[in-house]
């Protein structure tokens, strides 16, 4: 296991691609994007990229919103 | 007879834009974009809630591929946060066109357009279109077309405050002096301020509150359908001049 920040709050993973996090946390991969240490991680490389420790992690994706 | 509007080279038959909160539950907003005949919508983008994510989710009621999502940023602060929004924005829906607010205070919501012009001039740069929540200066207005924006939203009246349109004067400035669409973003209230906002000669108004928090959300998307339509046409067809004291609609010759 690897402690990373995912979300803002501190959460202990398995080690493994950012795709294979997405997916143990119940998440549709076309739906969300990723941040990676403050950079972008590009959809199609989410499988590739692996999760290092210390890692912070943001998860997001469209919700209802106004002006 | 076809009245469409553009923006960086994608025409809309609507001119009004909705927001997607504060709704009571997505049929409800689903129901309220049908009936504002909207092709644009507003969306926010956030952390995904990691503890259900069964949760049910905008796109599952208001489909991105009949109705365009606009990402917006409200709720950032600062130029930083709101161009990182909008980088994950697109990664999320693979678009370029996003709604640039950077606020400067919660109070009154205002802009803050130092960081409004600074986030302009790196998301263009980036390749983004952004659509630009401003202040009602024709001058600011003026600069962040000249950063990037592909169109200009000053705000009517406070965001969510329904006070209808408090500055005519200079969102007509605004619209006289623009080269990119002008788009009334805050501040109605109720049908009638969207009409006046048309009338300004404004391509488009976008609203959430005054929808929203109607006592019927789906009949008040109609109205401001309606009230839309018809201010953009008085301004197409030129209103009438005014005069100080009455003047008869009949004639005066033949009076018995």
């Amino acid at each position: 296991m690897i402690s990373i920040v995912l979300n803002g709050e501190p959460r202990q993973v398995r080690e493994g691609s950012i795709a294979d996090l997405v997916a143990s946390l119940g998440l549709d991969v076309k739906k969300v994007a990723v941040e990676r240490n403050r950079d972008i991680v590009a959809r199609s490389t989410l499988a590739d990229v692996m999760l290092v420790d210390g890692d912070a992690l943001e998860i997001v994706h469209f919700v209802g919103g106004g002006c | 007879m076809t009245d469409q509007w553009s923006v960086a080279g994608r025409s809309f038959t609507s001119r009004l834009i909705v927001g997607t909160g504060k709704y009571q539950d997505f049929e409800q907003n689903a129901a309220a974009v049908a009936a504002s005949g909207a092709e644009i919508v507003t969306v926010a983008v956030r952390r995904v809630n990691v503890t259900d994510p069964n949760a049910p989710m905008l796109t599952d009621y208001i489909d991105p591929k009949k109705i365009t999502y606009l990402p917006n940023t409200a709720g950032c602060f600062n130029a930083d946060d709101a161009i990182r929004t909008l980088r994950l924005a697109r990664e999320a829906g693979g678009w370029d066109l996003v709604k640039l607010e950077v606020l400067g205070e919660a109070k009154t919501l205002y802009p803050n357009m130092r960081e409004t012009l600074e986030a302009t001039e790196v998301l263009a740069k980036e390749g983004f279109l952004p659509m630009v929540y401003c202040v009602d200066d024709p001058i600011a207005a003026k600069q962040l077309e000249d950063a990037g924006a592909v169109a200009v939203m000053p705000l009517g009246a406070p965001i969510g405050s329904g006070l209808g349109i408090q500055n005519r004067v200079t969102i007509r400035l605004i619209v006289e002096g623009a080269s990119v669409p002008v788009l009334v973003d805050a501040g109605v209230g109720t049908a009638s301020d969207a009409a006046v906002a048309m009338e300004l000669g404004c391509d488009g108004v976008l609203m959430n509150t005054a929808i929203a928090e109607a006592k019927d959300p789906i009949r008040m998307a109609r109205a401001m359908r309606l009230a839309v339509e018809g201010g953009r046409d008085a301004y197409l067809a030129g209103r009438m001049g005014q005069r100080r004291y009455a003047d008869p609609s009949s004639p005066l010759a033949g009076l018995i």
